[in-house]
């Protein structure tokens, strides 16, 4: 699964809270419609990626899992 | 939903400097409003300099794990002089292998995306502590300043 992106964004490594501090600023940093893509390794980032989207009213286009490694493909929407 | 976050840090130890600094930042970034509220001891991690010089005491922590795997240390070895140094070092080490940011840098994240720094002034009259030994963007106020900010439908943590 594949999305066009706009930007991307490289989490792996980091622990809770900075792959969710770093998302919003590069979110922020896009224009309205385009999208992020963000890699994470840690394990709390689907659930808190679905929350972040889900509170903020971004878009969670897509996202994907491969041997701990998770891919988000996030719209800015406002 | 609740639009604000009102937090309460009243430990300047390591370990209790992690959790509000994590929510705040974290709240901050889901659109949230956020006050902490730092009195009393919480006061030491806003001294300037200081966040990434905050400890860890062995004593009276049974919840924290063994050096050792599998040895059991008695609680009052705890008290032995040099522990605490040991304790935050060990502690250091998790934190940096789990790759967990910096308490000096998510205090940097707190303050540039805006969460509201309130150091009690009370707690610094008490403390002899003057506002210039405090990071910059702090506000110096009393409880009622940041009631009022709670007051607007927060949800409110104390630490």
């Amino acid at each position: 699964m594949s999305f066009n992106f706009d930007q991307e964004l490289d989490c792996s490594g980091l622990a809770c809270p900075m792959p969710i501090l770093k998302t919003k600023k590069a979110v922020d940093s896009l224009q309205l419609g385009q999208v992020l893509k963000m890699i994470a390794t840690d394990p709390g980032s689907l659930p808190d990626i679905q929350a972040w989207t889900s509170k903020t009213g971004h878009e969670l286009v897509g996202h994907e899992e491969d041997a701990g490694k998770f891919t988000f493909f996030i719209k800015r929407t406002k | 939903m609740a639009k604000r976050m009102a937090i309460i840090s009243t430990h300047g130890s390591l370990d209790a400097a992690y959790p509000p600094l994590i929510l705040a930042t974290a709240a901050v970034a889901m659109d949230m409003e956020v006050a902490i509220f730092f009195t009393f001891y919480g006061l030491e991690i806003i001294k300037k300099g200081n966040a990434d010089k905050l400890q860890v005491s062995p004593i009276a922590n049974p919840a924290m794990p063994q050096p050792i795997p599998g040895i059991s240390v008695p609680n009052i070895i705890g008290m032995l002089p040099g522990m605490t140094a040991v304790a935050t070092g060990m502690m250091n080490g998790w934190m940096k292998k789990a790759n967990v940011a910096k308490l000096s840098e998510l205090l940097e994240i707190a303050v540039e995306s805006g969460v509201r720094i309130i150091a009690c002034q009370m707690s610094m009259d008490v403390m002899g502590i003057k506002k210039e030994e405090l990071i910059d963007g702090v506000e110096v106020a009393g409880a009622a300043a940041f009631i009022e900010f709670a007051a607007d439908d927060a949800i409110a943590l104390t630490f």
